[in-house]
């Protein structure tokens, strides 16, 4: 479904992505972690096109990102991205959140964006904000709302860009919930995060990255169990120790 | 296009018989920049007072500047002219009013005080404002060392205070400037005026207001260039900017 | 000392200086407000365009807009305007507009490079996440910048908009230099006319300082209002 293939990506003179090449295939869940500054979040952005890469290529469902001729908006409409800070629109209300994509770029008709938008309201357990504004819900609520937003658009893949780094230790289970019931679901899913116990549960595989680089890229247990460089043992001794 | 172009016009001799065209645009813009240059020392120092009186803990005195900052920003600057030159006169006792209305030069005085308040009260702003910016903990270290509160202001607050409104110092000292233009109605032969003047003289109208517009532009790029000169030479080193950076401790 | 003053010539005159003076002065402001604020986000996001085609123009145009004064940018444009009609009608002759429209011209073009400024700093102030996640649903360009980006910039700006627009109202006053009949106008020509300066001055200084205080007032209230909203 996704494919990077010998990605680099350069900053100016600094090199950000040094020559990324993995797969995620339909169906599968795929975590990547890693120090900060391992271009986790830069790398997960190349893949739809937020960002630009200078070499490699990255494909989704067959079509190529870099590629100049390619409609970038009608591949985004297809594959669905979750922020670290949520994004909601805060002028619009949760309802109008939901279905102005729909309405707008997928040319649905007004009702049924909004029973779309209901159903996966009740997906996430957040029906009856439907019109509240997001400045009105906790951070856990907004972001499954932020989920439910990307659902809206039937995507193909979603992707996570550190979904609960910027929540309360409270409400990072209530999101962890939502994101394990869609991967039981069949959902092709590159999550990057540090949740471990996310992985764990849920993950097929974990590619471990670090100053630009995949250092490992193995199945979940393998990962936990043997990690093979030092770097990655490293990393999760740090981070399993909570 | 009907117009006639005639760039030679700047060269030929002005109605007055004495100067060419582009010398009263010099002698206009002379005009301007003192002017301005009086306007905005009475502006600073007005305004300074003004804002230093709005940041004190004595209430009736700020909102006394409160006051004086709305009566100047609700009137517009030219009627503002209008009260100081031809109302101010009426109101004085007669003798008083009558040697305002006699002064040679009254435009240029009249020009001077109503375009120093109009911008001590834009001026009073800027410095509330960048005194507010500085970390409270400024005045309580001023005063716990034994320093009276003008001491304190004076020593402390005022000059972070001034080096933080630089910038938007500079862009009221160009307002001036140009609102030094509106001084035209009472007769000031500032540098539009001039080249009003030398429009209907000479018809030559689009020489005229072009001349004027390059002037202006020059005064711009000068003065943004001399305040980046005096940022450098006042800036403190390890301070970035600004308030943001005193804020944090 | 107020016996020598004929404050009736102001009840005399309110008609004339109501229904000439002050109606042109508030047509224009909300005309060139109006006209001013649109091209001035057109000219923000020109000055934010990653084209140098598009971003050097319009920044020349604000900066050479914000180096003149309006006095000056008034007197342009009511010689130039005639002009420009001709070009563009293909006239023998300039066109004669009326006074209202040439100030009409000069104050939406001066005061637009004004409302980019403000525009320019209300866009630049929604995060960039905001962009990212409307992309990232699939909006174009135009999409996300009408639906997400500019809705809330110019909810953001509001009240700096409206402050401007209290400048702009104070500012037609300028149109004096051309005899044109606004408030200020229509208060001098009875001023002329009776011999009654300081009345009909005092007069006109006060109504300007009512309207534009209530308005500030409104605004700062709108402000607190806003604030808590968001």
């Amino acid at each position: 479904m996704i494919t990077l293939s010998h990605v680099s990506k350069w900053y100016q003179s600094f090199q950000v992505l040094k020559d990324c090449s993995t797969e995620v295939a339909k169906g599968e869940v795929v975590v990547v972690c890693g120090p900060s500054g391992s271009g986790k979040s830069t790398l997960i952005k190349c893949v739809n096109g937020l960002e630009p890469f200078q070499q490699g290529t990255i494909a989704v469902a067959g079509i190529s990102v870099g590629d100049r001729k390619t409609d970038l908006p009608k591949l985004r409409a297809r594959i669905g991205m979750v922020f670290q800070h949520f994004e909601l629109f805060p002028h619009l209300t949760v309802m109008r959140n939901l279905m102005l994509a729909q309405i707008k770029v997928l040319h649905r008709g007004r009702e049924e964006s909004e029973r779309r938008g209901m159903k996966l309201l009740e997906r996430v357990g957040l029906t009856e904000h439907a019109h509240k504004f997001p400045g009105q819900l906790s951070g856990g609520q907004q972001q499954r709302v932020a989920i439910a937003r990307a659902l809206a658009m039937d995507p193909i893949a979603m992707l996570f860009d550190e979904p609960t780094s910027a929540l309360d230790p409270e409400m990072i289970n209530e999101v962890l919930d939502v994101m394990v019931a869609l991967a039981k679901d069949g959902m092709t899913m590159m999550v990057v995060t540090h949740e471990m116990g996310f992985a764990h549960k849920v993950a097929h595989r974990v590619v471990f990255m670090d100053r630009g680089e995949i250092v490992e890229d193995a199945p979940t247990a393998e990962f936990f169990g043997k990690p093979r460089s030092e770097r990655a043992q490293t990393f999760l001794s740090k981070i399993l120790q909570h | 296009m009907n117009y006639h172009w005639n760039w030679g016009i700047f060269f030929q001799t002005s109605p007055d018989g004495v100067h060419t065209y582009l010398e009263t645009l010099f002698m206009g813009t002379g005009w301007t920049l003192l002017t301005a240059l009086s306007a905005w020392i009475l502006a600073l120092a007005l305004g300074s007072l003004v804002g230093v009186a709005r940041t004190t803990p004595y209430v009736w005195l700020a909102r006394l500047g409160d006051a004086y900052v709305e009566l100047f920003r609700d009137i517009p600057l030219l009627v503002q002219m209008f009260l100081w030159y031809f109302v101010l006169p009426e109101l004085l006792p007669t003798d008083l009013g009558d040697w305002l209305k006699q002064l040679p030069d009254a435009s240029f005085y009249t020009a001077v005080v109503a375009l120093g308040f109009y911008t001590s009260a834009r001026v009073s702003e800027q410095v509330r404002a960048g005194i507010s910016s500085l970390a409270r903990g400024q005045r309580f270290a001023g005063l716990a060392l034994g320093l009276t509160l003008p001491q304190t202001y004076l020593y402390v607050l005022l000059p972070m205070a001034y080096r933080i409104i630089l910038p938007p110092l500079t862009s009221e000292f160009l307002n001036v400037i140009k609102n030094s233009a509106v001084a035209l109605t009472i007769g000031l032969l500032e540098l539009t005026a001039r080249a009003r003047a030398m429009q209907e003289m000479s018809f030559q109208v689009f020489e005229a207001f072009t001349a004027a517009t390059v002037i202006y532009i020059i005064i711009n790029i000068a003065v943004t260039f001399g305040m980046r000169w005096v940022e450098r030479n006042t800036a403190v080193p390890g301070l970035i900017g600004a308030a943001p950076a005193l804020a944090t401790h | 000392m107020f016996a020598d003053f004929d404050f009736d010539v102001i009840i005399r005159s309110l008609p004339y200086l109501f229904y000439d003076g002050m109606t042109f002065t508030l047509m224009l402001t909300a005309l060139a407000t109006t006209g001013g604020i649109i091209f001035g986000t057109a000219l923000a996001m020109m000055r934010l365009s990653s084209f140098a085609s598009l971003s050097l123009p319009a920044a020349a145009y604000v900066n050479l807009m914000r180096s003149v004064p309006l006095v000056l940018m008034i007197f342009w444009f009511y010689f130039l305007v005639p002009y420009i009609g001709q070009w563009v009608t293909g006239a023998s002759r300039p066109i004669q507009v009326g006074a209202f429209a040439s100030s009409l011209v000069t104050f939406t073009l001066f005061e637009a490079a004004y409302f980019c400024e403000i525009m320019r700093a209300g866009i630049q102030s929604i995060s960039r996440g905001q962009v990212a996640a409307a992309q990232a649903l699939g909006m174009t360009y135009a999409q996300t910048m009408g639906y997400i980006v500019l809705p809330q910039a110019f909810r953001n700006m509001l009240p700096v908009l409206l402050t401007q627009t209290i400048i702009l109202f104070q500012d037609t006053s300028l149109v004096y230099v051309l005899s044109i009949t606004d408030f200020l106008g229509a208060a001098s020509k009875i001023a002329e006319r009776d011999g009654r300066l300081v009345e009909m001055y005092l007069f006109a200084a006060l109504v300007y300082f009512v309207i534009s205080f209530v308005a500030s007032l409104l605004v700062r209230r709108l402000q607190s209002r806003v604030a808590i909203i968001r």
